[in-house]
């Protein structure tokens, strides 16, 4: 009986060993292991032997028992193994082909650079200031020291629709209706981005409306060496943290001194190029002290208060820092233009 | 302003310094030199030439055959095709080897069998503009004075060596539109001084009230007027370096006495104007405004009808002049002119103004006018035009001047502290440097214990107040020598207000939902102005439009918008998806501003969503642009308190257009374009949006407050509902929430039938229903109440029937 049970146990490992899927070897647990198994049927023959020898055989049967079990397991676990190998196997993909678009769409470059513009100046403590794009000749022109027939109106021929009300040529008015709302009373610390609109043709050059970005400090003691500083940081923070600026005298009706800035080619870091014409400079704003008539029109003293205020074209910031070429396409609105700037 | 870099050196000496420096320190001190032009645009080799014999080419018409002295030996034979060639002539030739601009190379050369060994020139191959060159020379070759000498450089006789800057003046250097004027600002830049021309005028023994008197009617636009008589002028041509003085400023020769007016213009900034005394009709010059429709012929035959806004000068009768813009035709001097009367005059700039704009006239003298002249030259200018008429026109200048003056001038004094100049510039100049600036400048000025006062010459008209000194203080000084600093001072925090800032969320929401932005044109045309306006009114209409195309201003963003989707469509970009974020502007009444308000508006079209591999492709329909909405609303806090209702608006489909409310009040639309606009724009189906920005930027939102997130399950029942095919969804869903309660927690759609299986005019939708208690779970009985409660709700309200 006992050679029996050890030949079964050797036949049931043999066979497990051979079992090469889990149906094989579900087969060869019910022939062993089954209720019409033979390891049953030596226990059933258990009834003749001697009480003495019972246990005994019945400690070497459960043994084979355990033995064929274990390596059933064993054996179950592996071809387990292979089949979810073999699975995953016939799973797999081709992972260059795309994957599911994400649709998105992007800012306006001018946006950008607005963006761009107004959180640095933010991070300076200027705040935000709006107002119409549908001025009245006061704010637009007197109140910035050009009255009617100063001949520096000239200079930028307008779109009136009344003889007192235009589209604002510039978005100086908001600075004069800020102070005006101010009362004379420092410190005003503003920067006006927005739409202005002047009579030109449109070219690759010019646009009838476009964007402008004016800043305006007014307080006790403003120098005009704090203008320079703080043109300073923005061409650094645009252009290049290793441009410099410089100032070349100019005129503007609204400042005294006027100047016009120019900062240090990006591109050829000062010696000459293309961009910057030979020169070195690229003429980026024009800016100035605010003039004491300009001041004391909004309600503040200008013996007491100073400031200084500056203006720039969004416009060709943008085209400077993209190289874009023709200013018409900023209003196209061409798509394959407008997703060029999708990215950080 | 152009001026010549050799001319100048007449008042101011230029030792050591270049044309191209000179216009590098110019720019740098505050005027812009825009260019500097070398006059012979790289030409040599050009002498001077007397025409020994000429004679009729063999073999053609049109050329004539010239013996050429060149001063080089033997006589050179030339082929010359100039009409005005002749024998006895001193012409500029073009030796063999010579090059003209353009790089033109002259070689020996055989025209039409003949040797031709150098050029006779023009001009204008010799780079003059054809504008400048005297009239009688235009089509032909120049011809020198009879003394000029044979084999001489021709381009230095013509003053072709010189250079030009063109100065780039801003309106208030005005002071730099004369010679002197520009030499005052060089002198203060180099430190150097001025040279005045020297007047050396001789009066007969004539007195000039003999002969004409002044009387001026009009004071108040003509505070000077003063003139001088010449007698027995010969007209010729002025001297020929008055000439070429003259051309390098731009100005075309015409004979001595208006050369002179023009070369004093130039040289002093004062415009005069040369009548011939014969022929002005009477012995008084009257200066006062025109009548209403009285005309004049001016000097280029154009007659021109007057207002009472323009101010002439007249003989007491009729207008001789457009005063300060250009005289008239009746008075002008000719070649038989003997007797000239000189004017030499300040007229206001206004009266000026309005001129040159009514009658789209601008001259040298007017523009003068218009930016202010300095009056203090005035009668100086007539002076040194008189003797300049006396040594080159043969003239005798009669005794005296006419004048009336009622011009009240106060010198402009300006005092200003060392203090001042530094606190506002920011820098540590010095007194001894700033008085150091104000002399190179010429200003008069004394300074005590660091208090300048400084008299302004009458010159710079510009300068009235300390900013315009410490200006002139910093130009001077270098705006390189400026250090830069911070402001100093209370520093507050900068921020966006909350309406930018929410603006700013939008933009990127509506960007990361797939659309771009635009920023299209605020002004349209008379008849897209109004269409898709949320709010119509009357349309603002610009006073001188440029064009029709940009005539109004528009009261929706949609149509610029379709417009951009349409150039695009027309591209081959199909699919577009852009938004934008602009002002609107309705008007408020002729004397009001209109109110501008901003919109958000959206344009949708072509394929929404391709991964064409894996199958997938979504068009743009109704329901994938009021997803990008509902997604705002809901970025806004508002998705509750918005409601979409079936609409008709014009130029949208009326079947497939709603209405936007925001707590019951119309707040904007959404929409497919109307076939009709959509074939207009030459667009496929698409969809617009346009929505009230302020209005939804500005409703009050409560802050987020957090809720306790589930505990116990929820229950879910879904309920298929059909009901007559017009019952909205959206009614039926208000109704179910209202039925349910409390414990309703969420009511969504997943099915919506309509077909063979109902019967005719009937829908279904189903509805799949959240049930839940936050303090405990629910039970089946419950749920199945509240159920109940919805589905008779919808029975009773809709006829709703559940669907089998």
């Amino acid at each position: 009986m006992k050679e029996r049970l050890q030949q079964l146990q050797q036949e049931a490992l043999e066979k497990i060993e051979q079992a090469n899927d889990l149906k094989a070897l579900n087969d060869v647990r019910v022939a062993y292991l089954g209720k019409k198994g033979p390891i049953t049927e030596v226990l059933r023959g258990m009834g003749a032997l001697s009480p003495e020898e019972r246990p005994v055989m019945g400690a070497l049967v459960n043994e084979v028992r355990e033995v064929i079990q274990t390596a059933l397991e064993a054996k179950q676990a592996t071809l387990e193994q292979a089949e979810v190998e073999k699975k995953l196997a016939a799973e797999a993909i081709d992972v260059t082909l795309p994957g599911r678009p994400i649709r998105r769409g992007n800012h306006h470059p001018l946006t950008r650079v607005i963006e761009e513009i107004e959180d640095l100046f933010i991070g300076m403590g200027y705040t935000i200031a709006e107002g119409p794009e549908v001025e009245k000749d006061y704010y637009n022109f007197e109140a910035l020291n050009l009255p009617k027939g100063h001949p520096a109106r000239d200079m930028q021929d307008s779109f009136y629709i009344t003889e007192e009300i235009l589209l604002r040529t510039h978005t100086s008015p908001v600075q004069a209706r800020t102070m005006e709302k101010h009362q004379g009373r420092g410190p005003v610390k503003i920067i006006c981005p927005g739409k202005v609109y002047r009579r030109d043709n449109d070219d690759a050059t010019h646009s009838h409306q476009f964007t402008q970005i004016e800043g305006l400090v007014v307080d006790e003691h403003i120098r005009m060496s704090d203008l320079k500083g703080t043109l300073r940081e923005f061409a650094r923070k645009m252009f290049g943290e290793d441009r410099d600026i410089r100032f070349r005298p100019s005129f503007f009706p609204f400042t005294e001194p006027s100047v016009e800035v120019d900062v240090s080619c990006f591109n050829c870091g000062g010696h000459g190029c293309n961009v910057c014409k030979g020169t070195g400079w690229i003429e980026i704003l024009g800016a100035g002290m605010v003039h004491p008539n300009v001041l004391e029109m909004a309600g503040f003293d200008s013996k007491k208060y100073t400031g200084f205020a500056f203006g720039m074209g969004p416009e060709r910031i943008a085209m400077l820092k993209y190289g874009i070429d023709d200013i018409r396409h900023f209003y196209q609105n061409d798509v394959r233009f407008l997703q060029q700037f999708n990215r950080v | 302003m152009f001026v010549s870099y050799k001319w100048l050196q007449e008042y101011v000496d230029l030792a050591g310094i270049t044309a191209k420096e000179l216009a590098d320190r110019i720019t740098k001190s505050g005027i812009e030199v825009e260019s500097v032009e070398v006059l012979n645009k790289g030409a040599q080799g050009v002498v001077i030439g007397h025409v020994l014999e000429r004679g009729q080419h063999p073999n053609a018409d049109k050329l004539s055959k010239c013996l050429v002295d060149i001063g080089e030996g033997e006589p050179v034979q030339i082929i010359c095709g100039a009409p005005n060639v002749a024998k006895g002539q001193k012409v500029a030739v073009a030796k063999v080897g010579a090059v003209l601009p353009g790089n033109l190379k002259i070689k020996r050369a055989k025209l039409r069998g003949e040797e031709s060994n150098g050029m006779i020139c023009s001009l204008q191959e010799l780079g003059v503009e054809s504008k400048l060159v005297p009239k009688e020379y235009a089509d032909g070759i120049f011809v020198f004075p009879s003394d000029a000498p044979v084999g001489v450089d021709a381009l230095e006789l013509l003053n072709l060596d010189d250079e030009v800057l063109e100065l780039g003046l801003t309106p208030n250097r005005a002071d730099c539109l004369s010679m002197i004027g520009v030499a005052y600002e060089v002198a203060a830049i180099l430190g150097r001084s001025v040279k005045l021309p020297a007047v050396e005028l001789q009066e007969n023994s004539e007195n000039v009230h003999d002969y004409i008197s002044v009387r001026v009617d009009a004071p108040e636009d003509n505070p000077l007027y003063a003139g001088r008589i010449v007698k027995n002028v010969k007209i010729g041509p002025s001297p020929l370096w008055m000439q070429t003085r003259l051309m390098a400023a731009g100005i075309r020769p015409h004979n001595n006495v208006v050369d002179i007016t023009n070369y004093i213009l130039l040289e002093y900034g004062q415009p005069l104007h040369a009548f011939d005394y014969d022929r002005l009709g009477s012995k008084e010059i009257v200066v006062r405004r025109a009548k209403a429709g009285e005309t004049i012929v001016t000097l280029d035959d154009v007659e021109r009808t007057l207002t009472e806004e323009h101010l002439v000068i007249t003989n007491g009768k009729e207008p001789v002049a457009l005063a300060g813009v250009m005289g008239g035709a009746n008075s002008e001097v000719k070649n038989d002119t003997t007797t000239v009367f000189i004017e030499s005059a300040y007229f206001i700039s206004p009266v000026i103004r309005q001129a040159v704009k009514d009658h789209g006239l601008r001259s040298e003298s007017s523009t003068r006018f218009e930016k202010g002249i300095d009056p203090a030259r005035t009668k100086e200018a007539l002076d040194r035009a008189a003797a300049l008429m006396a040594e080159y026109a043969g003239g005798e200048v009669i005794g005296g001047v006419v004048e009336v003056n009622t011009l009240q001038r106060k010198d402009v004094v300006v005092t200003i502290t060392l203090d001042r100049i530094n606190n506002v510039l920011g820098t540590t100049i010095t007194k001894e440097e700033v008085a150091g600036i104000l002399t190179n400048l010429q200003f008069m000025f004394t300074e005590d214990n660091g208090t300048f006062t400084i008299t302004v010459p009458s010159r710079r008209r510009d300068i009235t107040i300390e900013e315009d000194i410490i200006e002139e203080v910093a130009r001077l000084y270098g705006y390189d020598n400026l250090p830069a600093t911070l402001p100093v001072g209370e520093a507050k925090p900068g921020k966006l207000t909350p309406y930018q800032a929410k603006r700013r969320h939008v933009r990127r929401y509506l960007e990361d939902a797939g659309l771009f932005q635009a920023i299209t044109y605020s002004l349209t045309n008379e008849a897209k102005a109004p269409m898709f306006a949320l709010e119509t009114a009357e349309s603002i209409r610009l006073a001188l439009p440029m064009s029709e195309e940009r005539s109004v201003l528009r009261q929706s963003l949609v149509p610029h918008l379709l417009e951009a989707a349409s150039y695009n469509r027309a591209r081959q970009v199909e699919n577009v998806a852009l938004y934008e974020i602009g002002s609107v502007y309705l008007a408020n009444g002729e004397h009001e501003l209109p109110n501008e308000k901003e919109r958000l508006a959206g344009v949708v079209t072509g394929v929404w969503h391709a991964h064409l591999w894996q199958g997938e492709k979504k068009a743009v329909d109704f329901y994938v642009a009021k997803g990008i909405l509902d997604g705002l609303f809901a970025l806004l806090g508002l998705e509750n308190r918005v409601e979409y209702k079936q609409a008709k608006r014009e130029h949208l489909h009326p079947g497939r257009t709603a209405d936007m409310l925001l707590d019951g009040k119309t707040i904007g639309f959404i929409g497919q374009l109307h076939p009709v606009v959509q074939k207009q724009f030459d667009l496929k189906e698409t969809y617009v949006f346009e929505l009230d920005l302020e209005a939804l930027l500005k409703a009050e939102v409560d802050d987020i407050r957090y809720t306790a997130i589930p505990r116990f399950p929820s229950i879910a029942r879904d309920i298929a509902l059909v009901v007559d095919e017009h019952v909205v969804a959206g009614e039926l869903q208000k109704a179910i929430i209202e039925a349910g309660g409390e414990l309703l927690k969420d009511v969504s759609i997943f099915d919506v039938y309509k077909g063979d299986r109902l019967p005719e005019g009937k829908k279904s939708i189903a509805f799949s229903l959240r049930y839940y208690d936050p303090e405990r779970t629910l039970t089946d009985e419950e749920v199945t109440n509240v159920h109940e409660q919805v589905i008779k709700a919808v029975e009773q309200q809709f006829g709703a029937t559940l669907r089998a």
